[in-house]
């Protein structure tokens, strides 16, 4: 991909708690936001699924990208872990072939690295809702852009 | 439109090469039947894979058509024809088979073979130009010889083989014997491979037409050639070479020109073939290749719709695909295939159930013109069986790209778009959801299994199956509170506050409004707004509006069923712990503990988070003790109706929206509840009134945020209770329990005694009881005890009251007494007696019981309150008494001779810190009749002796055995009668202390020696001796004796002398002995040995005998 024509990638990027509630949830458009938030929750099954089956040998690294998660017809579903069980989920649309497995990563760093971020408020009490507007911005770049 | 979808019987089955049996008269021939039987009846798999069917001997079959010898200028009109895989499948068999009844031994054999060869021509005429196979089978009623042996039978067969014109092996011998079931499965398998010859043929003969086609107007022919192959592959039971062939008709039909006009047709195609693929994958163990196929398949004609106006027949077609994809992979998975939870049947049923609400969506869309319908006879018009699958009955064969008529071709979209609004969709939907839903719970993925209800769930809201929506809504959205995702929450809780509205249903209305208005409700301000005054409406019982969004008809049935709900007042429960709801309850007592006298207080604190100030009717709390609940309760004065925010007071129950109030209550607790805890079973909210509509919320324990927060330390904060502050909702902490402790005792308990106890003593201990109420107070119970703990539970500490008693039975570890009521400020007096068995520390416990009435504000009560005091009690031991055997010399002896007299002596040593007074003490010798006392009865020497601390008291007994046999003899016990003696004893028993005897060795000594001394003699004065030396034995001893010379003395008498003694007899020896010095003198040594045992009796005998003896010089006054 030329550095000039970058396109925005993700439809949908999710903020998850250890409780599995929702902290964020931003979508491209907000006509289907219903439709996100269930694949989003839905999508919860396989990472839950997935930390429980590497939890069992503590000694174990577990690695925080969790890869795809769901294969549905028309989006694709990625998962990533933190090490306090925060998820980030992100949608991309299945039409979007050129999307590599690097470049999910890289986004998902992005997306920790904001999150980390936003932690250090020291106004922010962990498991509320993020409303922090520099989060927002770097979550807003990630999104497509039609 | 979903006939054109749907797979062709013909497709789904499995396919099985066909045989036809003629010449057999079932009906009315009892051989035949048999014969048929065999065949037909129970085919298991192990049998091979065959088709029969009984025909008539002329049976007609299908004509074949003249083959052409040239595709040149053919034009093919379709893909693949309806009636071709029928034909193939039911029609044209693989193999004829004519039966025929004839015995080698035929007398008519002539005629008969005529016959036979008549019957095969018929047949040959009927199949003129196919490849079908025959085959002749002769019924014969023997059995056949052995071969070789039968030479008529082998004549006569190669004669009906030429006549016939038929080869040998198409001739075959069926005896009608009892084995018959063995000679089926045997021309089964003949028959068999002939078939299986034949659909080789016929798929080679498929192929060699490849050659004539050209690319440019045969494209549809490739496709239809290479299914046929592998349909004859199929038959033939060769499924890798026929998947090869249909992997090769599918690549084909992509490249097939696709216009809109052809679509369905090559859809309807390539999902046949594409099934087949799949089907025949799973089967060859290779579900990856299945799912590729499968992916490949979608993917390439997903984006190919067709025609607008019938893209419902797309998504129809689409979800049909993924249903039957699904169907395929569930089956696998029943004959042992794993799936894993991102890649089962699940998500294909799920995707085929999106694609049929898509579909709905796509006819609700396109076919809702009403003008436009067509009649139902008009519709099979255009409708209905064709020649080629996938093609437009009103366009049959026609393979340009636009429509040979325009106006045709409107009327046949329009009869189709007429047939799919006919079509119920939801229970398409529904049956594909509730499959994906099974198969998601069983690959542990709840939360899409959830979604999927809940897609369900509004299905049957379309479907308007309103009641079973609710149901189904109600099941997930407690998973949807529990994991905090209000947006989802919210949108359930729409659709089922409509379905609620539509059927009326008051209890599910008022829960739904209550959560759409509270504080985690995801609805806008107006839409709030407009259901809390929905709800209000409700609740003074009147109908309430309508929600937005449905349909005219539906809010008319609706409409009706609320004005029944009008017609009679409604009490329902709501359990609030399941909900969100917009009115939040916290209880709590202000205390851990109150005291038996004291008032319980409980606060409740009420908030609400909808946009309006809501005034509720009733507070109550119920409690454990049901007996409370009447104090509790708070009703509204003012009514729920026309009263105004000024009219508030301290009794009205107005909340307004995040403005949390506190309520207080407060009762005494009851006596029976007293050391126990009272405990908030529940709260109640009750809104409207019972003579209209009366919502009573229920919340279990102390209400709070149960699903919100955890249940965390409940420890209350101690509130003050300034007026005007706010209320802080969150500094309110839930505290449903508290503790009812006794009522402190006013009484002084004071114990008297003098420690330590002495060891088995019985001991004084006085309780001084005083009344320190301002009453009298009743029921007065004295109690001491040792302190009831596990270790202290021995029988070694006795208590009473009474001092008899201890002569009597053994008392428990505790007493206590009932001392009745005493007056205000009376002293009273308690003795106890303690006996303590062990020594040691011991916790004793006085307690003391009463009841007393206290004032309580305006209330007389009566508590029960208690007194306690604690005394550690040391017990130690009186004296320590150690008793020893002694000889008549004053030693130590370890065993006593029998007929010996021996001394048993007891020294008492006092080690109390009181002195103490022995009455009497005794001895008592267990084996009397082997000891005994040597002289007198015993008497004691220590009556009436006081002992002090460190004094020291003995006694001194003569004992002396008898000559028994016992080896050792236990001699008794020894026991002290005494008590204390200080100032208070004088009341208190003597007290029995016994210490056992040592056990004594009797040893039996044949002879003793005894010698007659003086206590003293004088220097130089004559000392007459005399030594008896008696016999114990029943036998005559020989003893020699001989007497050793000292300086001291001077002796006459035997030196030596030998003698015998007669038995229980004494002999006596006389001395004179002359002292020559003074002082303490050894006597001289005799020594004694005995014939029978010689050598071992003179250190014995020394021990009788004294060793010195006392001389006295001679005085200045000589002796007179």
């Amino acid at each position: 991909m030329a550095p000039g024509q970058q396109t925005k990638m993700a439809v949908c990027v999710a903020v998850i708690a250890k409780e599995n509630y929702p902290l964020f949830i931003k979508t491209v458009t907000t006509d289907n936001e219903l439709k996100f938030y269930y694949t989003v929750h839905t999508s919860l099954d396989v990472v839950e699924e997935k930390i429980s089956s590497v939890g069992k040998n503590a000694n174990d690294l577990r690695e925080l990208y969790l890869g795809l998660l769901y294969p549905t017809e028309d989006y694709k579903v990625y998962g990533y872990v933190t090490n306090t069980k925060v998820k980030f989920v992100i949608v991309v649309d299945s039409l979007n072939a050129s999307l590599r497995d690097n470049e999910i990563r890289t986004m998902f760093k992005k997306l920790h690295n904001a999150y980390v971020d936003m932690l250090c408020n020291p106004f922010y009490k962990p498991g509320e809702n993020i409303t922090s507007k520099n989060f927002e911005n770097v979550v807003i770049a990630m999104l497509q852009q039609d | 439109m979903s006939w054109a979808s749907e797979l062709a019987g013909e497709l789904v089955c499995r396919p099985l090469g066909l045989v036809a049996l003629t010449g057999l008269d079932t009906t009315y021939n009892a051989v035949h039947k048999a014969i048929w039987d065999s065949f037909c009846n129970n085919r298991r798999s192990d049998r091979v894979p065959l088709q029969f069917k009984v025909c008539k001997a002329d049976h007609e079959y299908p004509k074949c058509k003249q083959k052409r010898t040239s595709y040149e200028w053919y034009i093919p009109k379709g893909i693949l024809k309806t009636y071709w895989m029928h034909k193939h499948l039911q029609e044209i068999p693989a193999v004829v088979v004519i039966f025929f009844d004839l015995d080698w031994d035929e007398p008519l054999w002539r005629e008969r073979q005529m016959e036979c060869a008549t019957r095969l021509e018929i047949v040959r005429n009927s199949l003129q130009g196919r490849n079908t196979k025959i085959a002749v089978v002769l019924i014969q009623k023997n059995a056949p010889l052995p071969p070789g042996e039968d030479l008529m039978a082998a004549e006569r067969a190669v004669s009906l083989c030429t006549s016939c014109e038929i080869s040998a092996k198409s001739l075959y011998v069926l005896p009608h014997t009892d084995h018959l079931i063995g000679y089926t499965m045997r021309l089964e398998n003949a028959f068999y491979e002939q078939a299986q010859a034949y659909y080789h043929q016929e798929a080679r003969k498929v192929k060699s037409h490849k050659d004539f086609l050209n690319k440019t107007t045969h494209q549809l022919l490739f496709v239809r050639h290479q299914f046929k192959s592998a349909f004859f592959n199929e038959l033939k039971q060769d499924s890798h070479t026929a998947i090869k062939h249909y992997k090769q008709a599918y690549g084909y039909i992509l490249d097939l020109r696709m216009h809109d006009t052809n679509m369905l047709e090559i859809k309807t195609v390539a999902g046949f073939i594409n099934y087949k693929i799949c089907r025949l994958s799973f089967q060859h163990n290779a579900p990856l290749d299945a799912i590729a196929q499968f992916r490949k398949h979608i993917d390439f004609f997903k984006s190919k719709t067709g025609i607008p106006e019938l893209s419902f027949e797309h998504s129809a077609w689409m979800s049909k695909q993924f249903q039957v994809f699904g169907d395929l992979f569930d089956e696998a998975i029943k004959l042992g295939l794993t799936a894993i939870q991102t890649q089962h049947p699940g998500f294909y049923y799920q995707q085929a159930a999106n694609h049929a609400i898509f579909r709905k969506q796509l006819c609700q869309g396109l076919c809702m013109q009403p003008q436009e319908m067509k009649s139902a006879d008009v519709i099979t018009d255009y409708l209905g069986p064709v020649d080629f699958y996938g093609q437009r009955k009103w366009r049959q064969g026609h393979q340009s790209i636009e429509p040979p008529d325009l106006q045709k071709e409107r009327d046949g979209i329009l009869a189709l778009q007429t047939k799919e609004r006919q079509v119920d969709h939801s229970w398409l939907i529904i049956p594909l959801l509730s499959s994906a839903v099974a198969q998601f719970r069983k690959y542990k993925s709840p939360r899409m299994k959830r979604f999927l209800m809940v897609q369900m769930g509004e299905e049957y809201y379309h479907a308007k199956d309103y009641i079973k929506a609710l149901m189904l809504l109600n099941k997930v959205m407690w998973d949807y509170r529990g994991e905090r995702w209000w947006k989802l929450l919210t949108s359930i809780l729409e659709i089922s506050l409509k379905c609620a509205y539509l059927t009326a249903k008051a209890q599910e209305y008022v829960a739904n409004c209550m959560e759409l208005i509270g504080r985690y409700s995801q609805c806008s301000h107006d839409e709030k707004v407009r259901i809390q005054m929905n709800l209000i409406r409700v609740m003074s019982h009147e109908p309430p509006d309508p929600e937005p969004g449905l349909d005219q008809s539906c809010i008319e049935k609706a409409s009706s069923i609320w004005t029944e709900f009008r017609s009679k007042p409604t009490i329902f429960t709501i359990e609030m712990q399941g909900l969100i709801p917009f009115i939040e309850t916290k209880a709590c007592f202000t205390s851990d503990a109150v005291s038996a006298d004291q008032k319980v207080n409980i606060e409740v604190c009420l908030r609400v988070g909808c946009p309006f100030p809501v005034r509720l009717s009733k507070l109550l709390i119920l409690f454990t003790n049901q007996k409370y609940n009447t104090y509790c309760v708070m009703t509204d004065r003012i009514g729920t109706s026309g009263a105004s925010a000024s009219e508030m007071d301290s009794g009205d129950l107005y909340l307004k929206p995040n403005e949390p109030r506190v309520f207080s209550f407060s009762f005494l607790p009851l006596s029976e509840d007293v050391g126990k805890l009272i405990e908030i079973s529940s709260l109640a909210l009750e809104m409207g009134s019972d003579n209209g509509c009366c919502a009573v919320l229920r919340w279990t324990g102390g209400g709070g945020d149960n699903l919100i927060q955890p249940a965390g330390p409940t420890r209350p904060v101690i509130k003050s209770t300034v007026p005007d502050m706010p209320i802080d909702w969150d500094s309110f902490l839930v505290n449903p329990a508290v503790r009812v402790n006794p009522r402190k005792a006013l009484l002084e308990v004071k114990v008297e005694h003098e420690p330590p106890c002495l060891l088995n003593e019985v001991y004084s201990m006085k309780l001084i009881i005083e009344n320190k109420e301002d009453g009298p107070i009743q029921g007065v119970r004295v109690s001491l005890g040792l302190q009831e703990s596990e270790e202290n539970q021995d029988n070694a500490t006795q208590v009473t009251a009474d001092i008899s008693e201890f002569e009597g039975g053994s008392p428990s570890n505790s007493c206590q007494t009932d001392l009745g009521t005493l007056k205000k400020g009376q002293k009273v007096t308690q003795q106890f007696f303690v006996k303590c068995l062990q020594s040691g520390t011991r916790a004793i416990v006085a307690m003391v019981s009463y009841s007393v009435a206290v004032v309580v504000g305006r209330h007389m009560i009566t508590c029960e309150c208690q007194a306690e005091e604690q005394i550690f009690l040391l017990t130690v031991r009186p004296f320590d008494v150690s008793i020893k055997l002694e000889s008549v010399k004053f030693e130590t002896i370890e065993a006593v001779h029998s007929e010996d007299p021996f001394l048993l002596t007891t020294d008492i040593q006092c080690s109390s810190p009181w002195p103490i007074e022995m009455k009497n003490s005794s001895i008592s010798l267990v084996s009397s009749e082997f000891i005994s006392t040597a002289c007198d009865d015993y008497e004691s020497q220590i009556a009436g002796v006081r002992l002090n601390k460190s004094d020291c008291g003995a006694e001194c007994i003569c004992l002396v055995a008898s000559s028994c046999i016992q080896p050792s003899v236990s001699l008794g016990t020894y026991t002290l009668e005494w008590k204390r003696h200080t100032s208070n004893s004088k009341d208190l028993p003597y007290v029995m202390t016994s210490f056992p005897l040592p056990t004594v060795n009797i040893e039996h000594i044949p002879i003793t020696v005894h010698v007659t001394l003086p206590a003293f003699g004088r220097v130089k004065t004559l000392l007459p001796l005399s030594y008896s030396v008696k016999n114990r034995t029943p036998y005559v001893q020989e003893v020699q004796i001989s007497m050793e010379s000292t300086d001291n003395f001077m002796f006459s008498g035997n030196k030596q002398t030998h003698f015998r003694v007669l038995p229980s007899q004494e002999y006596k020896i006389h001395y004179n002995f002359f002292p020559l010095v003074a002082g303490q003198v050894s006597l001289p040594r005799l020594h004694l040995d005995m014939m029978r045992y010689p050598g071992t009796m003179d250190d014995i005998i020394n021990k009788m005998l004294p060793t010195h003896i006392f001389i006295r010089p001679n005085g200045k006054i000589p002796p007179v």
